[in-house]
C-alpha cells in the first residue's frame, strides 16, 4: 500500500496513500528535491456531510442527538460545546451539581478516548507492532488493563448516557436523567479498584522509548480558575492569549486548502496546537495531588514541546479523569432535577470544551423559538491540521537519513501523536466570520 | 477449515460503527482468535490484500455520498463473499441524507470557498441502492450484542435474523413508565425497530428512532397521536427526517404530511374537542 521512492535524481517521493489506525480517512503526500520539501500535503478526503447546514431550523432540543453524529470517539464533547453555547444563548445559569454532572460525563469520555488511542492506535508504533492485537501475544496483560480502562470510561457514559457512542442523556441544561445512587455506588466501586492499573498504565507509558524531538509551536487550551479544564474555562496560550470562549473568531482564523475537505485554523496568522499536550502544558498547576506526584515521577520534563509526549499526556489525563470521577461519585448527590429548565428566545451563544484532542468550539443563533438559524462548529482535527503539516515538514528534514520504510513510520506516527478524527474534521465551516 | 478473513470499510460516517468493534474490550481479542480481521484500517496497519482482496465478509459502515464511493462499494461487492451493512448510514444513508432534500451546490458554496475542490453527490444513500447486500444491521450505533450476533450467525454459515419489532415491547418488559402515556412527550418507540434496549425511555426521554422503522409502523396514527401531544406540523416533519429521513417508510410519511395528505385529526380523540 505503502510507496516511497525516487522518481528522478535528487527527488524522493514519500507517498502514505491511506493513514492506518487513525480515525477518518487520510493521506500523507511528500515531495522531496536535492534534499528539500517541495511539497507535503496531509490530504484529507473523508467526504463533507454538512452538519451545519441541516442544523439549520433544527430546535435547541434536537442539537446536542445531532451534534453526536459528527464524532464517533467524542460525542460527550459535541455535546457538550453545543449545550454550553446553547445555555450561554439562553442565559441560562448551570448549578454546581449540574457542572458536577456534566464533568463526570466528560471524564467518561477522556478515559474511554484516551484508553484506547493509548492502546489500540499509538502504542504499537513504540513497541513495533502493526496493531494491538497482534501486540497482545506480547504484551497480553499491558493491552487487557488498557482494555479494561476503556470499559471504565464507556461504563460512565452508560450510566449518563445510556451508550458510549451516541449517547442519549444530554440536553441543553444538564441531562434527562441523572445516575440512581446504586449505579454511582458501583461506578465508584469499579473506579477505586482500578486506579492502581491506571497508575501502572501511566509509568509504562512514561517509559516507552519515543523520539526526541521539539517543535517551536504555541500550546492552546481552556483554563479554569479552580480545576483541570474539562467543560468550562478560557481561552488561553502558552504565549499569552488569555480570552473569553466567545472571542475566538477575532484570534483564530479558518481558511481552505484544495488538498483538504477539512479547513485548516491559524493563531495570528501561524499554526498552533491543541490536545492533551498542550492542555498539560498549561495547567499543570491544576493536577490533582495524587496525579501531579505521578507526573513527577515520571522520566519527562513538563511543560514539553515534543509531540511524542502526547501519548504521556493522554495517561496522565485518564489518571486525572479517573481521580475527577472518583471525586465527584464520592460526593454525589442525586440532584433532585438534572436539568435546569430553559425558556428559549433569540440569542446568540459560543462554547468551547476540550474534547479528548482538544478544543472544540461551537457558536449558535437562534430565533424566538429557539431554533438554530446559523451554527458554526470548529473540531480540534481542522485546528491541528496547518500544525500537523508543519510537524511533518520538520519530521521529514530530520529524518533523511532514514530508510524510506523508516521514515514512512516515523511519519506515520508523528501525525497519530495528534489523534487526528479526520471524521469529525469535515463537516465544514464557514468561511466569513465575525470580526472579519 | 481455515478462519474467516473479515474487511472493515468505512464510508460517509461518524466511524462510530466501527467502533462498536473497538469497544468490545476483551472480546476484541476473542474474536481475533476466531476469525482474521484481514483489513481494518482503524483497527490495523496491515493492509491485508489491499480495500479491494477477496475477503468472506466485508462489513460497511457509511453511506454512499460522492462519486469514488459508489466505485468503492461495486468492487468490495465483487470482491466479497457476502456484504454486511451496518448502522443508520450504511442501511439507510444516515442524518447525511438530510441533504437529500436540499439543494447541494448552495450546501457546498455556503462552507467552502473552493467548492469546486468539493467531490460530493446530491444524495446521501444506503449500500442497498447500489448493491446486493447479503445481510443489514440497522442503528445509529448498531447495538454491540446484535453485532456479535450477527457475526456468530455468519460464522456459522445461518443468515441472522434481526428482531424488527417496535421498541415499545422491551420498554415495556423492561416496566419503564411510558414517556408518551405519561408525559405526553413524542416518543418514536412505538414506530422505532427494537435493538438498542429502549435507551430513551430509560433515560425518562422520548425515543427519536435511532434504529429507525419497525416492520410494522403505523406511521400515521403516531404523528395524530403527536399533535394530540401538541407537536407542530414542522415538528413532525422534524421527528421523522432525523437519523433514519431516508429509509423508505420515513421518507413516504415525511412527504405526505409536507404535502398535506395525511390525516391531521389529534388522538386520543377522546381527549380532542369535536370528533368527527
Amino acid at each position: 500500500m505503502n510507496d516511497v521512492s525516487g522518481q528522478a535524481q535528487g527527488v524522493r517521493r514519500v507517498d502514505i496513500p491511506i493513514l492506518t489506525r487513525v480515525e477518518g480517512e487520510g493521506a500523507l503526500f511528500v515531495r522531496l528535491e536535492n534534499g528539500q520539501v517541495t511539497d507535503l500535503r496531509l490530504k484529507i478526503f473523508e467526504p463533507p456531510r454538512f452538519f451545519e447546514h441541516f442544523l439549520r431550523s433544527r430546535t435547541w432540543r434536537e442539537v446536542p442527538d445531532i451534534v453526536a453524529r459528527i464524532c464517533g470517539i467524542c460525542p460527550v464533547a459535541y455535546q457538550m460545546s453545543a449545550s454550553n453555547a446553547i445555555e450561554m444563548a439562553f442565559g441560562v445559569d448551570v448549578p454546581q451539581p449540574i457542572r458536577d454532572l456534566k464533568r463526570l460525563y466528560y471524564c467518561g469520555e477522556w478515559i474511554e478516548s484516551h484508553a484506547l488511542h493509548i492502546h489500540l492506535l499509538a502504542a504499537p508504533d513504540f513497541l513495533g507492532f502493526p496493531d494491538a492485537i497482534q501486540m497482545a501475544k506480547d504484551y497480553p496483560h499491558e493491552v487487557r488493563r488498557g482494555m479494561h480502562l476503556q470499559g471504565l470510561g464507556n461504563a460512565i457514559l452508560k450510566i449518563m448516557g445510556g451508550r458510549p457512542v451516541n449517547p442519549v442523556g444530554a440536553v441543553p441544561g444538564g441531562f434527562y436523567r441523572a445516575p440512581a445512587r446504586g449505579e454511582a455506588r458501583d461506578m465508584l466501586h469499579k473506579l477505586k479498584e482500578a486506579l492502581p492499573h491506571a497508575e501502572a498504565m501511566v509509568r509504562w507509558v512514561g517509559n516507552l522509548k519515543v523520539p526526541e524531538v521539539t517543535r517551536d509551536v504555541p500550546s492552546v487550551s481552556l483554563r479554569a480558575d479552580d480545576e483541570y479544564p474539562m467543560n468550562y474555562g478560557r481561552i488561553v496560550s502558552d504565549r499569552g492569549l488569555n480570552i473569553d470562549v466567545s472571542e475566538f473568531p477575532q484570534h483564530f482564523q479558518e481558511f481552505q486548502q484544495p488538498h483538504s475537505t477539512a479547513l485548516h485554523a491559524h493563531l495570528h496568522g501561524a499554526p498552533y496546537w491543541v490536545g492533551p499536550a498542550p492542555r498539560l502544558n498549561n495547567n499543570l498547576d491544576r493536577l490533582p495531588p495524587s496525579t501531579a506526584k505521578l507526573l513527577g515521577e515520571t522520566p519527562v520534563a513538563w511543560p514539553s514541546n515534543n509531540p511524542y509526549h502526547s501519548a504521556l499526556a493522554r495517561a496522565i489525563e485518564l489518571h486525572l479523569a479517573m481521580v475527577e470521577a472518583i471525586r465527584l461519585l464520592e460526593a454525589y448527590d442525586k440532584p433532585p432535577k438534572p436539568h435546569v429548565d430553559v425558556v428559549p428566545h433569540a440569542g446568540v451563544g459560543a462554547g468551547c470544551t476540550e474534547a479528548p484532542r482538544g478544543i472544540l468550539w461551537h457558536r449558535y443563533e437562534l430565533d424566538e423559538q429557539g431554533r438554530v438559524t446559523h451554527a458554526t462548529i470548529i473540531p480540534p482535527t481542522s485546528q491541528n491540521q496547518a500544525q500537523m503539516e508543519a510537524d511533518m515538514r520538520t519530521s521529514v528534514m530530520e529524518s533523511l537519513h532514514m530508510s524510506d520504510e523508516g521514515l514512512r513510520l516515523r511519519l506515520e506516527s508523528g501525525i497519530r501523536n495528534y489523534d487526528p478524527c479526520i471524521s469529525c474534521s469535515t463537516h465544514f465551516l464557514k468561511l466569513t466570520v465575525e470580526g472579519r | 477449515m481455515a478462519m474467516a478473513r473479515i474487511a472493515v470499510h468505512k464510508f460517509s460516517s461518524c466511524d462510530g460503527c466501527q467502533l462498536q468493534f473497538l469497544t468490545l474490550e476483551d472480546e476484541l481479542l476473542q474474536l481475533a482468535d476466531r476469525l482474521e480481521i484481514a483489513y481494518f484500517i482503524e483497527a490495523t496497519s496491515e493492509t491485508g490484500d489491499g480495500p479491494y482482496g477477496k475477503y468472506d465478509v466485508s462489513f460497511v459502515e457509511g453511506s454512499v455520498s460522492t462519486p469514488d464511493e459508489v466505485e468503492r462499494i461495486r468492487k468490495i461487492r465483487e470482491n466479497s463473499t457476502l456484504v454486511v451493512a451496518i448502522g443508520a448510514c450504511g442501511t439507510a444513508g444516515g442524518i447525511q441524507a438530510l441533504r437529500n432534500w436540499g439543494d447541494l451546490d448552495s450546501y457546498k458554496t455556503s462552507f467552502y470557498t473552493m467548492p469546486e475542490h468539493i467531490d460530493a453527490l446530491p444524495t446521501s444513500t444506503p449500500f442497498s441502492e447500489h448493491i446486493h447486500v447479503d445481510a443489514e444491521l440497522a442503528g445509529c450505533p448498531p447495538d454491540q450484542g446484535q453485532l456479535k450476533y450477527v457475526i456468530n450467525s455468519l460464522l456459522a454459515g445461518v443468515q441472522p435474523r434481526i428482531p424488527s419489532e417496535s421498541v415499545c415491547l422491551k420498554c415495556k418488559r423492561d416496566g419503564n413508565v411510558c414517556v408518551l402515556v405519561a408525559q405526553e412527550k413524542p416518543c418514536m418507540g412505538p414506530i422505532t425497530r427494537t435493538g438498542c434496549g429502549a435507551l430513551c425511555p430509560h433515560q425518562e426521554r422520548d425515543c427519536y428512532s435511532c434504529f429507525g422503522p419497525a416492520e410494522t409502523a403505523n406511521i400515521e396514527a403516531m404523528g395524530r397521536r403527536f399533535i394530540g401531544a401538541g407537536l407542530p406540523r414542522d415538528g413532525l416533519v422534524h421527528r421523522l427526517r432525523f437519523i433514519y429521513s431516508w429509509s423508505p417508510p420515513f421518507k413516504a410519511a415525511s412527504e405526505r404530511w409536507l404535502a398535506g395528505q395525511a390525516d391531521y385529526a389529534p388522538l386520543p380523540t377522546s381527549r380532542t374537542v369535536t370528533p368527527p
